[in-house]
């Protein structure tokens, strides 16, 4: 199992080097950090040089790619054009993002394969075609639809309605309450309040991501429990004289989880596009902001810093997914 | 059980020539078979319907309406002073001087042209490598897959915005090959998977033993079989790429003035969408329009090619 | 109860499927019975309904299926039971070989847990005495070692072994009846004959029935004490093995016997029927083989055949049994036909 693990891990890393070049290369090509600068009429040539210096644009693109993964596999992500720290801003926005991308991808592999198994179970029943067809509504909806109509339409009607129009009970912007906790303010600083506070404001993202994300899942649980269900292992099951139940959950249900456990992998990078929507609906200050940020500022570091912790994260959730498979089935040999 | 030769045309078995005729008429039988599964396909047709009169909305409807989209109809002032009600002058009303009908025509003529693009050129790279990957195998196949999984492992649409960014002028048809570029993996993917098992069937183990070329077979013999799930794939991609177009923009990563598109408009109305609704409202709608619509179509054409309908997209 | 009493007795059962294009008329009317001991042969073309029948006894059709007539296991009606009902039959009083040992078992679990799940669907053991039930039924079934054997996957045992495993599960509970479907079809043809032997051998050792359905003429050929052969869902003829290998009174027996290698000699070539089975949405009036038939004639076309006599235990449904009677070697009809 640790053998199968570390030669996953080893098979990673070529991949993630090559990301970074392709990462690189799109960087490169985002644009000139210095546009501004240089379009600013009275600017003299030595301040842009110098500027240019400092970025490092003045060297050829290769050496610049090398100095900035030498640096990249110490940890040094290097500085934001505005002169910050890459990775500490970085680490606080993934944070965020990570929160909600992780609650909302097990919240939706959870009630998406139950849902789907119950379809697939009572095919052609009521249950199976509102499930199915409301699965694939969600399915096909844009998330800004989603999300605005839970934002503007649904949550503030609500908390109006509720009488918590000032003071919503459901929040629409932002992570947290700013200055949530402060010495002025000790009394938010326990462990409920602030669970509170992170609860109220991460109820309408997380929705609007599970209920995108779901759906996917409930769709192809579905499709793989229907095939398990006609397997001839799931006839001979039953021939055994074995109690439905059992037939459905120890053999159609065990098998189909190994189908599920490959698509997991392939939905993640469509999680993240659907991340990046949701945390600019309600607000976030998550990877999301990082992306539209980096790109609109054209700060290299902060966006190839980016492309490559979420490539890391892409990769990582593979081979959880790669592992989870590995010991849902038997024919892989772990050793 | 459904097996087409009810019928009982046997007799005529030793007539010469009788095989390929009846090759053709199993042919054309199949393709009944698939077009009457379709149009037996209630949701699809609906909205093969919709999408039609959606379709004449946006590329004949600018022609009829009195105001065009990138007509100023009031200054910018700032402020609310540039966004008006709906009324009967202006359907959506007004968003920052400008008509929104006019403009959701526009945007919805701009979303589906984009998404066509995005649709030829990705289907175009994906069928490619997949057929290449999927027949040669081997080596070939081990490389082209490796760079598959290399380009899924970078987001797409960040991929994309990093570098719109840099476009200038017109935006639309480089923001279209960009989408293309980094979304072809899908369907490469699923051709590879019909190619790696059609290549294995008698009958291209027969057309390669009377000496038929590689093109030949994987044009002549091969593809021809796949063209259920590629036509499947490529029509889900249109509704793809409308909404990945759309997300662009409405990040202010896409599309930008002077043109437009179904996005560009969301984004624009996103700031006022509590105190001028229908300024946002109407896009957002047209494009679930769209996205419902060509996914429906998409399933009634997955029934149609595909009725034991286990295959899920993955 | 004397051991000559049917244990299992089938009579005119029917299965339909409802479908978009019509009723499929799978099953029209079979009958038949099995004592212990005995090994009943049901032969046909693929789709003819000898798998349907074999489904309808072990309750495994899907919900669809519209079953009639009557599976009587001792004294028990089973057609109408609840599925739960069935369970208690299922397994341990009549089990079931399945044709393709490659997919019948769940790759996910060991062989051993997949036998002791067996034995202990019907019997109250704990799990050390069902692994230990299990090695001995690996044993039964001739797998070498088979105190580690149990601890494999199925993909890690041959085609062979696997439905040697499979038999061991289908005998696990001692039942009265054993179905099996195509048992050696997906095996090699060395690996056929060991299985059929210990079928047979099982058979004794179990006291139970064994009811063998194929397509094959050459696997029943030897082992089976009786033979119906089934077409379009119907049985055409009934008899001993002796009946239908040296008289068969019906055309489709004698074309079956026609495209049998070894039946037709070395020299021979085989003799094929030409056509296809028909549909069996929309069955022909008459006799179903009548538009593949060198006899049918007006009244084959129109009127479907009864069950004639031709002997005590030998039954036909054809119109021309009189006619091949009277031929000197009926077993040349397709031969004559074609010169």
């Amino acid at each position: 199992m640790i053998s199968f693990i570390i030669r996953r891990v080893l098979v990673s890393i070529p991949l993630l080097f090559l990301a970074s070049i392709v990462a690189f290369i799109l960087v490169v090509n985002t644009g000139d950090p210095i546009e501004d600068l240089r379009t600013k009429p009275n600017v003299p040539k030595a301040t842009i040089a110098l500027r240019e210096h400092e970025l490092g644009l003045d060297k050829p693109v290769v050496e610049r790619y090398v100095s900035w993964l030498g640096k990249a596999v110490h940890g040094d992500f290097g500085k934001t054009i505005k002169n910050q720290p890459v990775w500490a801003q970085v680490r606080r926005s993934l944070g965020v993002t990570l929160r909600l991308v992780l609650f909302a991808e097990i919240v939706s592999v959870l009630i998406g394969v139950m849902i789907g198994v119950v379809s697939a179970v009572k095919q052609y029943s009521w249950f199976d075609y509102g499930a199915t067809t409301g699965a694939f509504l969600l399915y096909s909806l844009p998330v800004l639809a989603v999300g605005s109509f839970l934002k503007f339409i649904l949550a503030i009607r609500l908390n109006r309605w509720i009488g918590r129009g000032d003071d919503p009970l459901i929040k629409t912007i932002g992570e947290g309450t700013a200055n949530f906790c402060t010495a002025s303010k000790p009394y938010n600083c326990g462990f409920i309040p602030s669970v509170t506070d992170f609860l109220s404001h991460a109820f309408l993202p997380m929705l609007t991501l599970v209920l995108i994300t779901f759906a996917g899942y409930a769709r192809f649980s579905r499709a793989a429990m229907l095939e398990t269900l006609n397997a001839d292992y799931v006839r001979t099951a039953r021939a055994k004289g074995l109690s439905e139940r059992r037939v459905i959950m120890k053999h159609a249900f065990r098998t189909a989880l190994m189908t599920v456990a490959t698509v997991i992998s392939l939905d993640f990078g469509a999680l993240i596009g659907g991340a990046i929507l949701t945390e600019t609906i309600f607000e976030w200050h998550g990877m999301g902001r990082v992306l539209v940020e980096s790109i609109n500022k054209i700060d290299p570091n902060l966006l190839l810093c980016w492309f490559f912790v979420t490539a890391v994260a892409v990769i990582a959730f593979n081979l959880i997914a790669d592992i989870i498979y590995a010991v849902l089935d038997p024919r892989i040999r772990l050793d | 059980m459904t097996a087409p030769r009810s019928d009982g045309a046997e007799p005529e078995a030793q007539q010469p020539g009788s095989v390929e005729r009846e090759f053709t008429v199993q042919q054309r039988s199949q393709w009944k078979t698939i077009i009457r599964r379709f149009t037996h396909h209630k949701p699809a047709m609906i909205s093969m319907v919709v999408f039609f009169l959606l379709m004449v909305f946006a590329f004949a409807g600018p022609l009829f309406w009195k105001y065009k989209y990138d007509q100023v109809l009031k200054k910018p002032l700032g402020g609310n002073k540039d966004w008006i009600r709906p009324s009967w002058e202006h359907p959506f009303g007004i968003s920052k001087g400008y008509d929104v009908f006019a403009q959701v025509m526009r945007g919805t003529q701009y979303s589906i042209r984009i998404a066509l693009v995005v649709t030829v050129v990705s289907v175009s790279i994906g069928v490619a490598v997949g057929a290449i990957s999927g027949y040669f195998r081997g080596f070939t196949d081990s490389v082209l897959m490796r760079f598959t999984d290399l380009m899924l492992v970078i987001p797409y649409l960040a991929a994309v915005a990093a570098l719109q960014r840099n476009v200038k002028g017109s935006t639309w048809l480089w923001l279209a090959l960009f989408l293309a570029m980094f979304g072809w993996m899908g369907i490469a993917r699923v051709i590879r998977g019909e190619f790696l098992s059609l290549r294995e069937k008698e009958f291209v183990e027969a057309a390669r033993s009377v000496g038929a070329s590689a093109p030949r077979i994987i044009f002549k013999h091969i593809l021809p079989n796949t063209l259920g799930p590629i036509i499947v794939n490529a029509t889900l991609a249109v509704g793809g790429a409308v909404l990945a177009e759309a997300a662009l923009s409405f990040l202010g990563l896409g599309v930008k003035p002077p043109d437009t598109s179904l996005g560009k408009i969301i984004e624009v109305g996103k700031s006022k969408a509590t105190t001028y609704p229908n300024e946002f409202w109407w896009p957002v709608l047209m494009l679930c329009l769209i996205s419902l619509t060509i996914n429906f179509i998409g399933d009634g054409l997955r029934d149609a090619f595909d009725p034991k309908q286990n295959r899920v997209r993955a | 109860m004397t051991s000559l009493d049917p244990i299992l007795k089938v009579s005119n059962l029917s299965v339909e499927f409802p479908t978009d294009d019509g009723i499929v008329k799978a099953v029209r009317g079979v009958s038949f019975e099995v004592r212990p001991r005995d090994v009943l042969g049901i032969v046909g073309e693929s789709g003819c309904g000898k798998s349907v029948t074999a489904m309808a006894v072990m309750g495994l059709l899907p919900r669809t299926a519209r079953v009639t007539g009557s599976i009587r296991f001792r004294d028990d009606e089973l057609v109408g039971l609840k599925p739960k009902e069935m369970r208690a039959y299922r397994g341990q009083k009549i089990a079931m070989v399945f044709q393709d040992p490659m997919t019948a078992l769940n790759p996910v679990y060991k062989v051993g847990w997949q036998l002791a799940e067996a034995v202990r669907a019907h019997e109250d053991l704990t799990r050390k005495q069902a692994r230990a039930r299990s090695i001995e039924l690996l044993h039964t079934v001739g797998i070498p070692q088979a105190e580690s054997r149990v601890d494999s996957y199925p993909h890690e045992f041959s085609g062979g072994m696997r439905q040697r495993a499979m038999i061991a599960m289908a005998i696990a509970n001692n039942p009265d009846v054993l179905i099996a479907d195509e048992p050696t079809t997906a095996l090699d043809v060395t690996v056929q004959a060991q299985i059929l032997e210990m079928l047979i051998n099982l058979k004794d050792h179990l006291n139970a029935a064994i009811i063998l359905i194929t397509h094959d003429l050459g696997v029943v050929a030897g082992i089976t004490d009786r033979m119906q052969v089934m077409y379009a869902g119907k049985v055409v003829e009934t008899g001993t093995a002796d009946d239908i290998f040296y008289s068969p009174r019906m055309p489709y027996s004698i074309g079956l016997l026609g495209s049998l290698p070894s039946h037709a000699g070395s020299q021979e070539r085989l003799k094929p029927i030409s056509g296809a089975p028909p549909s069996l949405i929309n069955l022909p009036a008459g006799c179903p083989f009548s538009p593949r038939c060198p006899l049918a004639d007006d009244v084959c076309e129109s009127v479907e055949p009864p069950q004639v006599v031709v002997s005590d235990g030998h039954v036909s449904a054809c119109h021309h049994v009189e006619a091949l009677n009277a031929m000197a070697d009926p077993l040349k009809l397709f031969e004559e036909v074609a010169t």
